[in-house]
Parts: structure tokens; sequence; C-alpha cells
């Protein structure tokens, strides 16, 4: 090795402290951008391939019956390529072992099926055969759930009557990857299932032989979606069509390309913050050495290297600190996201989840991050390349010292000496102390974002769960029945309370905008179900009008006071003008909310329901189920604190993994700036210490001097950085306003207290690696070294 | 001791009476700083030759230029104006490159505070030098040299100050320079060391003939020399032949 590498070798080693905290910094950054890159890429790839194996659908449409004549007209249509019709039944599942009724979801597969849209994959047993009887294939998230398989069956109530099923086979679907009940937010796969029957079997249970209720097509590559969409509308309407829509709104596919989306942003946002800090510490590190080594690059310039030599040898220390990162990063990010895929097949159901870790991420990150590192060092290098090596040979100038603003305030009567070299110190360079104010700050507010989202969920969940929801069952009933099915209900036992509601599939319009939602039709009076905003107060449901969820009013750009168009899709399907009377701050989905007797005016109809919320005797729910489970007008039964609890074992798990790393990234971050910059000032004071203590002060004195410094700067910054954190949770905030999720914008006190302290706990630490290297100055060495 | 003429350059009349090859012609040498609204006249038109094998020594107050001189003449500054020409080639028309590959072939320099670079064992320091020069010694060699072959894994820090000039004249020397420029070697030494220090340029200038000029403040110093230049207010004030060199170890101060 040439004498230069070996310089270059000992310098990182010398400073190995601080290439350390630079190099985490900027590994955390790296493995973000690995882990998230890397995700996104094998997320899109195995999409791409199972869509593409398993002819996942372009369009789709549900509607109430129509007879397979129309399915000619519809594979008719210009544009079509493939066309799949089917018969899609809700219906509550009695499972073994639980005593709430389960949600299935009950899908026609034609005899031929093979070649056919959305096919599925087989992952253990058969399919079933034809003309076998009651045979089905389940999903396999909601088959694992139970522990089912081939060989088990499942009670279902096929309208009205006790069915069972037998389970032949255990399957995935394209249209399920993630699984999920309709107006949920996160899959339960213990309380909702998928089953593929043959078409006969659910034709005869729910006398739809010769029709279907559910359209999927595939389309040309050069078909007009609008026209398409336009003309199925057309075509199915007479016969109870919901409304088409494309994949962007299928809702399993919106969920995982949402994913792949946020991961994307991921992969942009906060690797740039980590190699920035990054760049920033290489920076003034870099910076110092180069300062430090003034002479020493005199003298290599002297004894005949050239500039391009020196400034190469001081890269070459960079990139070696870029390198380590990088295989630090590279490694660290592949191994979260092999985690993650482990946490992502918990939600998405794919055939063959392959986590793959492509080299041309590998490469993108090593570029990113040396071309940050080079631009974060650019400057200090050129100066030692531009270093004239004549003058280098001078000792510098002493610093130009001046009375500070404060002392120039008059206020240096109440500063003792000390105190006084500090804050002379801190403004002699405004810019390095500024941006030392501006790392702690960073550090700070990532601390503070880490642990945000945890309180923006718990709030959401409060607020849905516990001041929205207060009813301990949700009942939706198979069509809108009469009040006789309420009090049928109401006397059912163990039910202490129970309250109806309506929901209506609707597409609510405003000029040349358009959404299909649910309108929720509540008891204005109602105690179960109250439409809340954040302050806590009821918001109450006039005579007439909608209350609409903020993010659908923004989206269809109405408020207070304006009017929408409400197209119903069901039934009589009217076409109203309704008056928006208010909006409301809500965390998932989006919803209109109605007075329940307004919904019937709307339609012209009088009490009707089609659910109803219930609450009951916590002694008394097993014989609730039973009695619900055969109830032949109950599609579904919702039970909160299942759902609740569901909900927190899924995102618990990976809020914790997302927090865990978020809190050991941004304690990184703390470190990484406050002990480099403690570092920092001891190198460029160590002489004025030593003499300092030659003069007579005490290590205690100059122990204070130098760690005021730091105590200063860390007590400017936190209050800045805890500010910082509240506009980075805002900025999330609006990232993540989005059709499916809203969080709200809640930073708990306690969320800011960890912050400040890491933060302080980080800065004290550097304190007393300071305050041992102060203790450990050598004297005679450091007065005796020509700086 | 002969007077100075301001008209011609000094050392003239040395090269009337030996007539050796001039190593560097120095014409009009005129340094100027500025420093803030000051102008600082650093040489003000030195006229000088430096001979082959010639060991020189600069003598004068401090301030006068004499650093300045030589780190032109090294091609570690470039003068504001005038000429230098090493062996005919004017070094003045080089850029930094070209003057690097200058100091790289011909120069060996030694600071007055040694600059080794300290994170380098005394070796290493030499190695610097021997791995980017076309014909250098072993770096053991050059240490032999300084008599110091017992302290080559040594790192500065664990030199004393004179041990660290003599590493710094092994690495000066390694490359086999044309020319070696020493700025105050011994200003940071006692008598002994320096004694020691001045043998190791003496035996360098003596053995490989290499072309030799010591800055020092000690007048003393200069009876090694064959001519001694006196620096004042940025210009040659008194050129001085001796008619016999002491050698080092014979200086008595
Ligand atoms: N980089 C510089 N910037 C400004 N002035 C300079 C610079 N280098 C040298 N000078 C000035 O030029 C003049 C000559 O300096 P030089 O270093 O050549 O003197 P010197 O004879 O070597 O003195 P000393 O014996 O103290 O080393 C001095 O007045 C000095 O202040
Ligand atoms: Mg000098």
């Amino acid at each position: 090795m040439s004498a230069l590498n070996r310089k270059m070798l000992r310098d990182l080693l010398h400073m190995k402290g601080q290439a350390l905290a630079i190099c985490l910094v900027m590994a955390c950054g790296i493995a973000i951008f690995v882990m998230a890159l890397s995700m996104v890429d094998s997320l899109q790839r195995t999409l791409d391939t199972y869509y593409d194996h398993h002819r996942f659908a372009e369009v789709f449409a549900h509607l109430k019956r129509a007879p397979n004549s129309l399915a000619r007209r519809i594979a008719e249509i210009p544009g079509v390529s493939q066309m799949q019709t089917r018969i899609v039944q809700q219906v509550t599942l009695d499972v073994q072992g639980m005593a709430e009724p389960a949600e299935g979801r009950l899908i026609s597969l034609p005899d031929q099926h093979v070649g056919g849209l959305n096919a599925l994959y087989l992952r253990r047993g058969r399919f079933i055969e034809p003309g076998s009887g009651r045979e089905v294939v389940v999903s396999e998230s909601f088959a694992d759930a139970h522990r089912l398989g081939p060989g088990d069956s499942v009670t279902a109530v096929l309208n009205g009557r006790r069915q069972e099923l037998r389970i032949v086979g255990v399957v995935l679907s394209p249209e399920y990857i993630y699984q999920i009940r309709p107006g949920d937010l996160l899959p339960d796969n213990r309380r909702f299932g998928v089953f593929w029957i043959a078409y006969d079997e659910l034709a005869a249970a729910f006398d739809m032989q010769g029709a279907f209720n559910d359209v999927s097509l595939s389309l040309m590559s050069d078909a007009s979606e609008p026209q398409v969409l336009r003309r199925l509308d057309e075509l199915t309407e007479a016969y109870g069509g919901l409304g088409s829509y494309l994949r962007d709104d299928q809702l399993s596919h919106k969920f995982v390309t949402n994913e792949i989306k946020e991961m994307r942003a991921t992969a942009v946002m906060v690797p740039t913050i980590f190699l920035a800090v990054a760049a920033f510490l290489l920076n003034v590190v870099i910076s110092r050495l180069i300062n430090m080594q003034r002479e020493q690059i005199a003298a290599l310039k002297g004894i005949g290297y050239s500039s391009r030599e020196i400034g190469w040898h001081y890269m070459k220390l960079i990139l070696a600190i870029t390198l380590i990162a990088v295989a630090l990063g590279t490694t660290v990010g592949a191994w979260m996201g092999s985690m993650l895929t482990e946490l992502y097949t918990q939600f998405f159901q794919f055939p063959v989840f392959e986590y793959g870790l492509d080299m041309w991420i590998v490469v993108m990150a090593l570029v990113v991050s040396t071309a940050s590192a080079v631009v974060g060092t650019l400057g200090a290098v050129w100066r030692a390349m531009r270093l004239p090596p004549a003058q280098a040979m001078r000792p510098e100038a002493p610093e130009v010292y001046r009375a500070t603003i404060l002392e120039r305030g008059g206020l240096q009567r109440f500063l003792s000496p000390a105190m006084r070299m500090i804050v002379r110190y801190l403004e002699r360079r405004p810019v390095k102390s500024l941006l030392t104010c501006a790392g702690i700050a960073l550090a700070t507010s990532i601390l503070v974002l880490g642990n945000y989202m945890e309180d923006a969920i718990d709030y959401a969940m409060d607020f849905e769960f516990q001041r929205v929801q207060r009813y301990d069952l949700s009942v939706s009933l198979v069509e809108s029945a009469s009040s006789a099915a309420m009090s049928q209900i109401r006397h059912l036992p163990g039910v202490t309370h129970c309250e109806p509601f309506r929901a209506l599939s609707v597409r609510v319009r405003s000029a040349h905008r358009a959404r299909r939602v649910g309108i929720m039709g509540l008891d204005s009076q109602g105690e179960l179900y109250r439409v809340i905003d954040m302050n806590g107060d009821v918001i109450p449901l006039p005579r007439r009008g909608l209350v609409l969820s903020r993010k659908l009013g923004e989206l269809l750009a109405v408020g207070p006071g304006d009017t929408v168009t409400v197209e119903v899709l069901q039934e009589t399907r009217p076409v109203r003008e309704v008056p928006v009377s208010g909006l409301v701050e809500d965390f998932s989905g989006m919803s209109a909310y109605m007075d329940i007797r307004a919904v019937n005016r709307l339609m012209r109809e009088g009490n009707r329901v089609t659910g109803a919320f219930i609450s009951a005797d916590p002694d008394r729910m097993d014989s609730l189920y039973r009695e619900l489970k055969d109830l032949p007008l109950v599609a579904g039964v919702t039970a909160k604190a299942a759902a609740l609890e569901s909900f927190r074992n899924t995102i618990a798990q990976s809020m914790l993994v997302m927090k865990t790393i978020n809190v050991i990234f941004a304690v990184i971050i703390a470190f990484g700036v406050v002990y480099n910059s403690a570092r920092i000032s001891l190198s460029e004071r160590s002489r004025e210490l030593a003499t300092l203590r030659v003069i007579g002060f005490t290590r205690v004195e100059i122990s204070l001097i130098q760690l005021g410094e730091l105590a200063v700067l860390t007590l400017i910054s936190i209050p800045a950085g805890l500010l910082l954190g509240y506009g980075w949770a805002a900025l999330t905030t609006s990232a993540y306003d989005t059709e499916l999720f809203r969080i709200p914008l809640v930073v708990d006190r306690s969320t800011y207290a960890f912050a400040a302290t890491v933060v302080m706990i980080a800065a004290l630490f550097s304190g007393l690696v300071v305050r041992r290297m102060l203790d450990r100055l050598d004297l005679v060495a450091v007065l005796k070294t020509n700086e | 001791m002969s007077s100075h003429s301001s008209n011609q350059p000094a050392g003239d009349s040395a090269a009337a009476t030996a007539d050796p090859p001039a190593v560097f012609e120095a014409r009009g040498l005129t340094k100027i700083y500025h420093v803030g609204d000051v102008d600082v006249h650093a040489l003000r038109g030195v006229d000088v030759n430096l001979y082959e094998g010639e060991f020189v020594v600069l003598l004068g107050p401090s301030g006068s230029g004499k650093s300045t001189l030589l780190n032109i003449l090294g091609g570690l500054d470039v003068p504001t104006a005038g000429q230098v020409r090493y062996f005919g080639h004017d070094l003045t028309k080089d850029d930094d490159s070209a003057l690097t590959q200058f100091r790289r072939e011909h120069v060996g320099f030694v600071f007055q505070f040694y600059n080794l670079i300290p994170s380098l064992t005394a070796m290493e320091n030499i190695a610097l030098v021997t791995e980017i020069s076309t014909d250098p010694m072993r770096p053991a060699e050059a240490l032999e040299m300084v008599d110091l072959s017992d302290r080559k894994d040594h790192f500065p820090s664990q030199l004393s100050g004179g041990e660290q000039q003599r590493v710094a004249i092994a690495r000066a020397i390694a490359k086999r320079p044309k020319v070696l420029l020493c700025d105050e070697p011994t200003g940071a030494l006692d008598v002994k060391t320096g004694i020691v220090v001045l043998e190791a340029i003496e035996r360098a200038n003596r053995e490989l003939g290499t072309t030799t000029a010591v800055i020092t403040h000690n007048a003393i110093i200069a009876e090694m020399a064959d001519r001694v230049l006196m620096l004042s207010g940025g210009l040659i004030s008194d050129v001085r032949h001796n008619t016999r060199r002491i050698p080092a170890c014979d200086l008595v101060w």
C-alpha cells in the first residue's frame, strides 16, 4: 500500500468515532432507501406477474340481477377483450370454535373456469368438480386463520337456510390480494372469508339460475376506458347496476398500489433527510480535518504531490466512509426488506412473494450516497486542493474576536468570563453554530415524527371506536327491511339497546366531480353511532341534508350550503338534489351521513332499515351470536371488540416495527450530530483550553466552558426541533390525506418529552466523552503541536 | 567578501571565477502580498544565481524575504513579477501542475517545522517521496544517510525535534533532488542537535552533489557555505564568498 493511502487509513482510524457516527447516519438513509426501493420493486414485480398469469380483470361492475343474455351484449362492447359474469353473494358463516358469526363472500365459478379472468391459484387440495354438490375452495387467509383445509367444512346461511360447505381446496385470487371487507381498514382474516362455489349451486341457493350479478372485463390495448365504462353502465342500469369502475378503484388493488406509492415516497423522503444530515456532518468533519492538516497538505505539495492527488486523497477518505455506509446500509436494508416481506404476507396474499434485492438498487444507493457525500464535501476538498503551499507553511493568524452583540448591549455584567468565552465562540461562527443547531433540531424533529404516527393512530382509534362507534355489534341485513325486523332484533336475548341504520350505495355528484360512496342513514337522536367533530361535539343530522367526510367534500369541491346530486344505485335508483349541511373529519374511507328518516324520504319509502347497531349484555353474547347466525335476514355481524382487537394485532405489530426503526434511526442522528459537534469544537479549542489549564484553570472550569457550549446549543435546538417535528407531522398528515386513510394531526405531550429526553441523553453522552477527553488532555502535546 | 553591485546578479563574480553552470537564474524577482489595504513588498526585484553543487546560506533579519525567495525558487510560490530560470527553463511560465512536476522531480524541501506527516512512520514519510519519484534511493538508504536507521518505525510524535528534522532531510534527499532547499532547518533545535542536522545536509550536498540553499538566522552556520547571501528589505544586500567551508561538526556557537 502506498504511504499516502496508509495515511488515509490512519486518519480514518484516528477519527473513527466521528466516522462511525457519520457512517451510521448515512447507513440509516441507505437502509431505508434500499428497503423501500427493493420493496417497491419486489411488490410491483410480484403484482405484475400475478395479474398477468391470473388474468386479473380491468373493469368491474356489480348489479342486482341480470339474465345471461345481457352477457353477450356486454361482451360486444367495443374494446372488451374478455368477459366474466358471476354471482357474488354475501353470507353469514358459522365457523367452529368462533362464537360470533363470520362474514363470507360466495363467488360462483363456471364449470369451465380455465383461461377465464380472475383465475385462482390453487395452494392446497383441488378445484371443485362439476356437479359434486356443495364443494367450495376457500381463500387461504381465512383457511389459515381457522386452520381449515381440504376435508373440513363450514356452515353458511344461504338465503336463510343453513348449509354445509365442504372445502376441497385452498386458493388465492388476484382480486383478494388484500382481502378486506368493504368499509374496513384492515383485513380481519378470522371474520371475513371468500369462497368459490360451482355456479349451479350458488344460482340454485339464491334463485339466480340463468342470471348473474357481477361482471369483470379485460380490455384490448386500444380500448377507451371511459367509453367502455359508460356503455357498461348503460347496459346494466336496468338491472340494478351499481356503476362500473376500473382497477384503480378495485379495493384490493387500491390498497396494494397505495402501499407501493407510499413506499416509493418513503424511498425519497427519508433517505434525503438522512443523507443530507450525513453530508452536513461529513462537511464539518472533513473541513476540520483539512484545516488541521493544512501544513501536511503544504508539505505534501512541497514534496511534489499534485493538487489532484491531494484532492483524491481526501476524496478517498470520504468514499471509504461512504462505502462502509453503503455496505452496512444495504445489508441492513436488505434485512429490513425481508422482515417487511414477512410482515407484508400478513396483509397481502400472493402465491409467491419473493423478496429480491436487485443490483440496480444497490448501484443506485451507491450513486446517491456517493453523490451526497461528494457534494457535501466538495467545498472542503476544493479548499485543500487550492491551498497555496507557501502560505500554508505559515501559522494561521489568530482568530478575530470581538465583543459580541450581547456584550455590546451592555449585558456583559451578567456573563462570567467562561460564559463570555462560550458566547463569543458561538457568535464568531454563526453559520457553524446555526448548522449544529439545525442538526440537533432535525434529530429532535425526527424523534417527534417517529412517535407521532402512533399518537395519531391511537387518537384515531379512540375517536372511531370509543366516541363515534359506541355499539357492541353492528348487524347488516340481507335487504332493506321494515321496522318489524328491527323489533325482531331488539327482542333478541342479550340486546340492551338497538338503533336502526340504513346504508345506501350512491354516487354523489357535483358538476363534473363524482364519487361512489355509501350514505349512512342514522337515527339523529341515536347514541350508538354519532357523527362528531374533532372537538368531540356531536354534529346534528338535519332533517334534510348530508354531512360529508371532509375529504369527500374537498374532492367534490363542496361545503356546507352547497347542493350535490345524489344518484342512488339501488332499488328504484332515484336521483335527487340534496344540500350539504356539514363536513366532518373522519379517518378512513369516505362517507356521507344523513338522518335515517331523510334517507327514507329520499327513497320515497317508509320506515326501512338495512341494519342495526346493538349494545348487548356481555354475559349473553354467545347466545346472542347463536340467534343472529340463524336469523335469515342477517347478512353480517361485526363485533366492535373483535374488530378493535384484530386492528390492534395487525397494526400494532407493524407499527411497533416501524416505530422501533424510526426511533433507532432518530437516536443515531441525534448522537451523530451532537457527538460530532462536540468533538469538533473540542479539537478546535484544545489549544485554547490547554492554555487555560496551564495558566491555572481547573479541569472542572474548562469542562464547564466546553460543555456549556454544547448545553447552550442543545437547549436552543430542542424547542426548535419540537416545532419542526410538529411541522413534519403536519406534512405527514397532509401526505396521508387520501381517500383510503387520513390521520389526525395530534402529537402527544409524551412524544415531545421523549424526543427532548433522547436528545438530551445524546448530548449528555457526548458531553461525557468530551469530558473524558478533556481530562486526558495532554497539555504538553497540545501546546507542542504547531497548529 | 565582495561588495554587491545592484545591477549585476548576485554571484556573477563567482561565475567569473569558477564558472559552474547556473541551476537557478532569478531576475527582478518581486513579490507583493496584499493584506487588506496594504501591500507588503516581500521581494523588491531580486537578481540571484545558484550554481551546481553549491552550498548557499541565506541570512537576513526576520521579514526580509528569505522564505519568500526560497519558496519561489522551489516552485512552491510564484513571483508577482520577474523571472526564474531553472537550467534555462522559465519556471514563471509554468502552471500549477508543471510546478508540481518540477518539485516532484528536482526539489527537496526541508521546513522549519519539519512538516512530517504525523500519521506515518519515519520510513513511511520517506516512502511518500520515493513512491512518486523516478530514481529514488531506498527509504532505508535515506534514513541511513541521516543516521536514523534504528528509528524507521517510529512515528513523528515518538521522535525528538532533531530526529524529526533529520527524517525530513532524509525525505528531501531520498529522491536524489537537484536542489535541496532548507528553511531554518535548525531554527527549533539546540546547538548539538542543530549540528547533527547540518551534518546531514552537508553530507547530501557533498555526496550527492545537490545544490543546497539553507536559510538561517545563525550567522555562524554561514561558515559552512560556499557563498552567503544577505537579504534585507526584500533585496540582496550583500554576497560573501567563503574561501574555506568549515564542516558542520567544527562549528561553535
Ligand atoms: N502569505 C503572506 N501574506 C502576507 N504577507 C506575507 C505572506 N508571506 C510573507 N509575508 C510578508 O512578506 C515579508 C517577507 O516574509 P518572509 O516570510 O519571506 O520573511 P523571512 O525573511 O522568511 O522572515 P523570517 O525570518 O521571520 O522567517 C514579511 O513582511 C511577511 O510579513
Ligand atoms: Mg521565513
